[in-house]
């Protein structure tokens, strides 16, 4: 285990390894999130009460819940990067925050859309919604540091810095509708309660959630192969690759 | 199938400008990363391989300066 991840410290390693890993993320993202699209959007039966606008559960949940783990996951990085120096968890870092301030834009703009229909206004200061608008304005905040720096290495600091303080957020996004129950619904999922939706309902929710993640996956792991060539273009190997490449 | 007809899955049950806003808006974003992904990629391995050959061209170029003027050391001026 920790030979392994001592070769993953090395960009050269993260790259090759990259390489063989994202063709599988790329072919579950898509594979899923096609599934789950036709299942959410023809076949699950519509809400009893919110009719087929219900429906946009199936691209809100899977973004929000990517949103957040996508901050869990910089900010991870940004420990492992101000710990042990290693490179690659920055530069993922530094990949995976635009797409998840896209995740929290997509869950923040479904989530006003639904709630016109099903709430009467697309907007109030409720916990849940406000915390979610402060995740963005995180993500946000995280990538406009990274480039006010001059210095690579400072701004690398100051990014994970952000990020292992804004994971503050995430604990009060996730228990915000219990502790002020304004307007947005308790969680829909949740590992040890019963499922509150029929199974029909349910399993594209999960099948689309599982597809985001994979997405991510692959999307981070492109990335941040992209990041090393940007980075480490001074390096030999990344030069010899160069050469091969077309 | 939740729908009789084609028209009413277009239709969502009148609640087809939510559905097909949120749906769209997702599917857009989704398309985008994934083609400035790709984009990114390109443009940055054709940056590489421009500079790879640039190098390997001055460093041949002063390969063969080196012998008459050491001291200048070769043309770095002219980029």
């Amino acid at each position: 285990m920790w030979a392994f991840i001592n070769k993953l410290r090395s960009p050269k390693w993260f790259y090759a390894i990259g390489a063989r890993l994202q063709p599988f993320f790329w072919v579950a993202a898509a594979a899923l999130i096609l599934v789950g699209t036709v299942w959410g959007l023809a076949f699950a039966p519509a809400d009893y009460q919110q009719g087929n606008s219900f429906r946009i559960i199936y691209v809100h949940v899977p973004a929000a819940f990517l949103a957040q783990s996508i901050f869990v996951s910089m900010a991870m990085c940004g420990l492992v990067y101000m710990v042990w120096k290693i490179k690659v968890a920055d530069m993922a870092a530094a990949m995976m925050a635009p797409l998840g301030a896209a995740m929290t834009f997509v869950s923040l703009f479904s989530g006003a859309v639904w709630g016109v229909p099903t709430w009467g206004t697309w907007w109030m200061w409720d916990a849940r919604l406000t915390s979610m608008l402060i995740l963005l304005f995180l993500f946000l905040g995280v990538i406009a540091l990274r480039g006010a720096f001059s210095s690579r290495d400072s701004a690398s600091r100051a990014a994970s810095v952000l990020a292992m303080v804004g994971v503050i957020n995430i604990p009060i996004i996730k228990y915000s509708v219990d502790w002020w129950y304004t307007l947005h619904q308790p969680a829909t999922f949740s590992i040890t309660g019963r499922a509150a939706m029929p199974m029909e309902m349910w399993a594209p929710l999960l099948i689309m959630v599982l597809g985001f993640y994979s997405f991510f996956i692959a999307l981070t792991l492109m990335r941040t192969r992209s990041e090393i060539l940007r980075r480490e273009s001074n390096k030999r190997w990344v030069r010899d690759l160069a050469g091969e490449k077309r | 199938m939740a729908f009789e007809s084609f028209n009413e899955f277009i239709a969502m049950g009148g609640h087809a400008p939510y559905v097909w806003a949120a749906w769209g808006v997702t599917g857009a974003l989704l398309v985008a990363v994934v083609l400035h992904a790709r984009a990114e990629r390109r443009l940055l391995l054709r940056n590489l391989q421009r500079r790879v050959r640039r190098e390997e061209r001055q460093g041949a170029n002063r390969g063969e300066m080196a012998g008459v003027s050491h001291q200048t050391g070769g043309n770095h001026h002219d980029t």
